[in-house]
């Protein structure tokens, strides 16, 4: 039998259950994240306009840049500005 | 394992467990010495901490001073002075016992003569949990163990933690020798590992140095290189997560270069030396294993590059015409240091005709231009790897390090009207509202050319390795001290 030592950081990732799926966005905040890649708030613009369209408030957000994670207060802020978060990555 | 990890109080020890027939049948006997010997008397028991009674034990049933000591039989007597052993005794003899401890008369009813049994802590059954207990007390890694019909190649290829290639499986005996390459405590943390910002201790990374074939002796450039690495300004994170075909790229300057024997010279950017094959893949191991960064997980890049298995290669400084590229980044040329860059593959420059430097510079420059795209301009930095026959050209004709950057610079200087979207029939370029003024942008900002002196002594070429997003928007290279 042989030994060997775990190279991993033996943390496993909490796992979170999402929340239910809205039945409507009517009237809720919806928050959209600008990850400054060019042309990110063409796409964003529409983005808004069909969901304001289905009711939704929106509110628009920007990383500083693409290349880092966004900086912990600009989560915290979305976080609790907003009840809807639609994740996602342009490119 | 040490003595000193368990010291000893002046005097007479004993060392006992009740499990042993002599043991009891001596135990009237130490009742006896501690009331008449003249020497301090201290009883270790290893197995009932209220045996003998009659007399205090002291509690050893964790067996760290039996086994620190090296005790095999039990009962055994230790003579103790100024806290170190001077003689021991095994077993119960009473001529020896009397003549050992200076006391007559001892066990008057007992036959002369019993043989001891075996210490716990030589128990077969002890083994393995004393040596991690003592001897591998230094390692706190989760004990992974490998079924004996299972093959352990495929055992660590089965739990994700090889990046396509077989890795030395890191046991115990191994990680504890990779860790002698190093004067840092294994406990100690190193850095933080993105994505999952897991922090890294030396151990964690002498395990992966050992799956990626390191010898000990390089320990200390994959632990330099992975404090250079693991922070917001070379930003491992965005490196690891762009689209873009890049990973660090390792320079490593100094003396270390020729001690742990790594190649500057013929194949210097390929495989075959140990130490460049084996550094850059434990930095990447560590990243993989530690950090979590997987391709197809956060690692999104379109099509990555061979170089992100692991790309780590020396300067040949002794054959350079150029001060050492770490002294250009403010080091001392007698400090070991790794640079990392994040780098694609490398590409080659050909210009097997040029004999004066403005010529090579010309040509070199002219390849630089492409770099990402011959029309983007300062957004990314590249390594430029001169072999020594291009090397020559400068050298005879007496440019410094700064000449030759300069005239690379000035040479890289691009006309805006070449340079703007559309210009060419190409769509990319300089977006609207830059560079409207006219004139020129230069290809790379101050300092985006990273100049190196390596490769084989026959060849009239240079290789580029491109960037990647440069600045603090994406990565800036960064240099550190590699010490023991």
């Amino acid at each position: 039998m042989t030994i060997i030592l775990d190279p991993t950081a033996e943390r496993n990732v909490a796992q979170r259950t999402l929340l239910d799926r809205p039945a409507s966005l009517a009237g809720k905040t919806v928050g959209l994240l600008d990850i400054s890649k060019p042309r990110g708030n063409v796409f964003l613009d529409r983005l808004e306009e069909r969901l304001a369209d289905a009711g939704a408030i929106v509110r628009r957000y920007r990383k500083p840049t693409f290349t880092k994670p966004a900086p912990v207060d600009l989560r915290h802020e979305i976080a609790t500005q907003c009840e809807v978060v639609i994740e996602a990555l342009a490119d | 394992m040490s003595a000193s990890d368990a010291p000893l109080p002046d005097g007479i020890v004993a060392v006992v467990k009740r499990d042993c027939p002599t043991c009891v049948l001596v135990a009237p006997v130490l009742v006896d010495l501690a009331a008449r010997s003249a020497a301090p008397i201290a009883i270790y028991t290893q197995d009932d901490a209220s045996f003998p009674s009659g007399v205090s034990p002291i509690d050893d049933t964790q067996l760290a001073v039996s086994y620190h000591h090296e005790i095999e039989t039990v009962p055994t007597l230790l003579r103790v002075t100024g806290g170190v052993e001077r003689e021991r005794i095994v077993g119960w003899n009473r001529d020896e016992w009397e003549k050992f401890t200076g006391v007559a008369g001892l066990g008057g009813d007992l036959p002369a003569w019993r043989p001891g049994c075996g210490s716990l802590s030589v128990d077969p059954s002890m083994t393995d949990i004393l040596a991690v207990r003592f001897g591998g007390s230094v390692l706190h890694a989760r004990r992974v163990e490998l079924a004996s019909l299972e093959d352990e190649h495929e055992a660590l290829f089965d739990r994700g933690w090889t990046d396509g290639l077989p890795v030395v499986p890191p046991t115990e005996a191994r990680v504890l020798a990779m860790l002698a390459g190093t004067t840092r405590p294994p406990d100690a943390v190193v850095a933080t590992v993105p994505p999952n910002l897991e922090p890294v201790t030396v151990e964690k990374i002498a395990i992966n140095a050992v799956m990626a074939g390191c010898k000990p002796e390089y320990l200390p450039v994959v632990i330099a290189a992975i404090e250079a690495m693991c922070n917001d300004e070379f930003n491992i994170h965005g490196l690891l997560a762009t689209t873009m075909p890049v990973g660090p790229v390792l320079i490593v300057n100094g003396p270390i270069r020729r001690a742990i024997g790594m190649n500057s010279g013929v194949n210097v950017l390929g495989q075959g030396n140990r130490a460049n094959s084996t550094i850059g893949r434990a930095v990447q191991l560590v990243i993989r294993n530690v950090g979590g960064g997987r391709p197809g997980g956060v690692d999104r890049a379109t099509h990555g590059n061979p170089g992100k298995v692991g790309f780590c290669f020396p300067e040949d400084e002794e054959g350079s015409p150029w001060t050492p590229f770490h002294v250009g980044r403010g080091f001392d040329a007698s400090t070991s240091t790794v640079t990392v860059f994040p780098g694609e593959g490398p590409r080659c420059v050909v210009d097997q005709q040029a004999r004066t430097p403005e010529a090579l510079s010309m040509s070199l420059a002219a390849c630089l231009r492409t770099v990402h795209h011959p029309k983007l301009p300062l957004g990314f930095d590249a390594i430029l790897v001169v072999a020594p026959d291009h090397a020559r050209v400068f050298a005879d004709a007496g440019w410094s390090r700064e000449r030759t950057l300069a005239e690379l610079h000035a040479n890289l200087q691009l006309p805006v009207a070449e340079i703007r979207r559309g210009v060419g029939g190409m769509a990319e370029g300089l977006p609207p509202g830059v560079g409207d003024d006219g004139g020129t942008i230069p290809k790379f900002r101050d300092g985006g050319i990273l100049l190196v002196h390596a490769g084989g002594g026959a060849g009239l070429f240079s290789a580029i390795i491109a960037g990647w997003a440069n600045g603090s928007t994406g990565s800036q290279p960064i240099t550190k001290e590699i010490t023991p």
